[in-house]
């Protein structure tokens, strides 16, 4: 963990960006494996034309996996009450992603910080593949 | 159209064992950096049981029953035409190596947008650790194209 200075943060204040290597098809491969996911149209380039794309896709949970970083390398995990996304765009090989996200909300309550977070996660030509948020519970150092 | 009398329909609990190897495999698959989640001695030096699973490793439950895709032929849906369309946890306790989860899921709701052509459905899931514990509640939002 990084650390954050979340303290004295304000409200639009920027979290720290992740930025990710370009999506590949060995990522997929090894994302497949390790999450269990073996649905063809995220392995099988065959699979994947036959059903109308022109390629394989990327998991959207390995992109929420990927923001789920962004969050547990600036707080604690089990500060994280709640996190949720909308899958907006398919995510393709090639795809350079940056997570990001800012402070929508906060408040201070008995030594600890609630602070709900906007997320999003874009390709490097700013097309958006997921908005979230996280609802997280800080102690106040 | 979906068919709605399935709203309420349970499956069968999936027992899933953390095993370090797999919070491993996911860690080296996800591109973690953070050693809590594939350094054991790092992890129990850092104050916790063993790796910690991360956030979205729950997920990967359900993939581990017998037929992850059942819902599929109950909902009469062709694999290639599913796309996840939102997901959302609510955490009420750490997940670690060794903890046993047993994972409930229902199909929660269904509903349909531009007159029909887009179907979603949404998965509850309810996730408890070998003292009962609840630990994790899951939502998962599906739409056939």
């Amino acid at each position: 963990m990084e650390g954050w200075n979340y303290d004295n943060a304000n409200n639009g204040d920027q979290i720290p960006k992740l930025t990710l290597k370009p999506i590949s098809r060995t990522i997929l491969a090894l994302y497949a494996g390790a999450s269990g996911d073996h649905n063809p149209i995220l392995i099988d380039l065959n699979f994947a034309k036959q059903s109308g794309l022109k390629d394989v896709i990327a998991h959207g949970m390995l992109v929420m996996a990927y923001l789920g970083r962004a969050l547990t390398n600036i707080i604690p995990q089990s500060s994280i009450k709640e996190f949720g996304v909308q899958f907006c765009s398919i995510t393709e090989i090639g795809d350079t992603l940056t997570c990001s996200g800012f402070i929508r909300e906060q408040k201070n309550n008995d030594g600890h910080k609630l602070i709900i977070l906007d997320l999003e996660v874009s390709n490097s030509n700013g097309d958006k593949k997921l908005s979230g948020y996280a609802k997280v519970n800080l102690r106040i150092l | 159209m979906l068919n709605r009398s399935l709203i309420g329909k349970e499956y069968p609990p999936v027992v899933f064992n953390i095993e370090k190897q797999r919070l491993k495999f996911f860690s080296k698959a996800t591109g973690q950096t953070d050693p809590i989640y594939f350094d054991e001695f790092y992890a129990i030096e850092q104050g916790h049981p063993s790796l910690l699973a991360p956030p979205t490793f729950l997920t990967t439950i359900g993939m581990e029953k017998d037929k992850p895709y059942q819902y599929l032929e109950d909902l009469n849906i062709d694999i290639g035409q599913l796309l996840h369309a939102k997901q959302r946890y609510i955490y009420l306790e750490q997940v670690y190596a060794g903890d046993t989860i047993t994972m409930k899921s229902t199909i929660s709701d269904m509903y349909d947008k531009k007159e029909g052509i887009l179907q979603f459905v949404i998965f509850t899931s309810h996730y408890t650790n070998q003292n009962q514990s609840k630990v994790a509640e899951a939502s998962s939002t599906l739409v056939v194209r």
